[in-house]
């Protein structure tokens, strides 16, 4: 019998290992695994290039996996936010490292890694600063049908931390309005993906031609209690 | 005779005039969003959020807030019927396709050919942060940017090229300002109206740029 339903927190994120790669999902405060994320710090692994559309809100969840010192590098599109004073700080003494990359690059690098794709020519970021490496090298580019393109690798992981609404024990998932974003691409994309919900369903009880991410991009799902989500990352 | 400057809700109501029926539109962070408030009730207009929204609705009800439904802002909104959720990958191809007809943003400076910048200054110690600013502002089929004119130390925010760092080149379409509209081409700048008090050879004067016919 199929069964990913972890028991534990703890159990689902046993394993991972000191200089990962971790995607987080979330967008905002909306979608972020929070719960896993404590775990994650719980668990201790360290030295972790950390994978999410920002850089944590206030003090909990990445922020506080931020503030705990576990994240060598982030990889981020927007890490600046009204409350993301953790990363602001590491940031400007040095003890983080911050790849930035416009936003469906990110999206899309991830994706690519979970389709087996070995990179791909983008038109965003032609022509400026973030159409190079993190070491400042110029990035490949290529003028196809008379528009320019960057290329771009794809960003594989080790583990995808991922909240979604409801999830069966084939690790089939469904998600709740905004809080989707980058959860099917991320869950895609690691060799090992978690994921939170809401509800445990009986198989059969996810609508089939419903159903956002299938169980085989799944490794482990994890019951949550259900708490509203908070606002963050806007001036209060 | 004195300048009657357009205030910000009467930017937002200026183009929101140029928006039509059947249009999907992203409206960006910050000023773009008063854009929403001047779309006429009765045009279908779909608005898209980076996000992974589609028929986005206006803020809710005190009390009725959900940060499951937010904004690129991450303030709270709402889902018309009809709207849609999607992930992140689908979200930025319709932008990157094409799909898109409008996007509205901000901007620090313009270039009279398009080249946008809106998301660094450049300024030593300054955390970057770029969100999806490159993605929209090569990604739909028309982008257009809303801002006051001049800066608070009276230069030009169109110029004939941009000193801060570069969103997007050759990509911004048009130009809707406190004191004008304009329309980015190959060949320069074109000025579309201007507010009363202005004429063509004042404002061009005030900016240090020729029009294009």
């Amino acid at each position: 019998m199929i069964n990913k339903i972890a028991d534990s927190i703890a159990q689902a994120l046993k394993g991972t290992q000191d200089g990962a790669t971790v995607l987080v999902g979330g967008f905002g405060t909306a979608g972020i695994p929070s719960e896993l994320i404590e775990g994650l710090i719980e668990q201790g692994a360290r030295d972790l290039t950390v994978v999410n559309n920002n850089a944590g809100n206030g003090e909990h969840g990445m922020a506080a996996l931020l503030k705990a010192g576990r994240v060598r590098k982030i990889i981020c599109s927007f890490p600046r936010q009204a409350d993301s004073y953790i990363f602001d700080g590491l940031y400007h003494s040095g003890k983080i490292e911050l790849e930035l990359v416009p936003q469906g690059n990110l999206a899309e690098r991830i994706r690519a890694a979970g389709a087996g794709i070995g990179g791909f020519f983008t038109p965003t970021g032609y022509g400026t600063e973030l159409a190079k490496t993190p070491s400042g090298e110029p990035k490949e580019t290529r003028l196809i049908e008379g528009r320019h393109y960057v290329f771009e690798l794809p960003i594989h992981a080790d583990l995808a931390l991922i909240k979604a609404e409801k999830g069966d024990r084939w690790g089939n998932l469904v998600y709740r309005k905004a809080a989707r974003n980058f959860g099917p691409v991320m869950a895609m994309a690691a060799k090992k993906t978690v994921a939170s919900v809401h509800e445990v369903v009986a198989l059969g009880d996810l609508d089939p031609e419903s159903i956002v991410t299938p169980g085989i991009f799944v490794h482990q799902v994890v019951l949550i209690d259900r708490v509203a989500t908070a606002a963050g990352g806007i001036k209060s | 005779m004195s300048v009657t400057k357009r205030d910000k809700q009467a930017l937002a109501r200026r183009v929101a005039m140029d928006i039509q029926e059947g249009m999907t539109v992203n409206l960006g962070i910050g000023m773009p969003t008063l854009v929403a408030n001047f779309i006429a009730p009765d045009l279908e207009v779909l608005l898209h959020s980076e996000n992974g929204i589609l028929g986005m609705g206006p803020a809710p009800a005190t009390g009725s807030e959900d940060y499951d439904l937010i904004n690129a802002g991450k303030q709270p909104v709402t889902l018309k019927s009809g709207g849609a959720f999607f992930h992140h990958a689908d979200s930025f191809a319709m932008m990157r396709g094409g799909h898109l007809d409008i996007c509205v943003l901000g901007a620090f400076q313009v270039s009279v050919h398009g080249d946008l910048a809106n998301w660094h200054t450049g300024e030593r110690g300054a955390i970057p942060a770029v969100g999806g600013a490159m993605d929209l502002a090569i990604g739909a089929k028309e982008t257009w940017v809303m801002m006051d004119l001049m800066t608070k130390t009276g230069e030009s925010k169109i110029v004939s090229a941009c000193t801060y760092p570069l969103t997007g080149i050759a990509c911004v379409k048009r130009v809707y300002t406190d004191l004008g509209t304009f329309e980015c081409s190959p060949e320069g700048l074109r000025l579309i109206d201007c507010v009363d008090g202005l004429d063509a050879p004042s404002l061009g004067q005030m900016m240090g740029i020729t029009f294009v016919k």
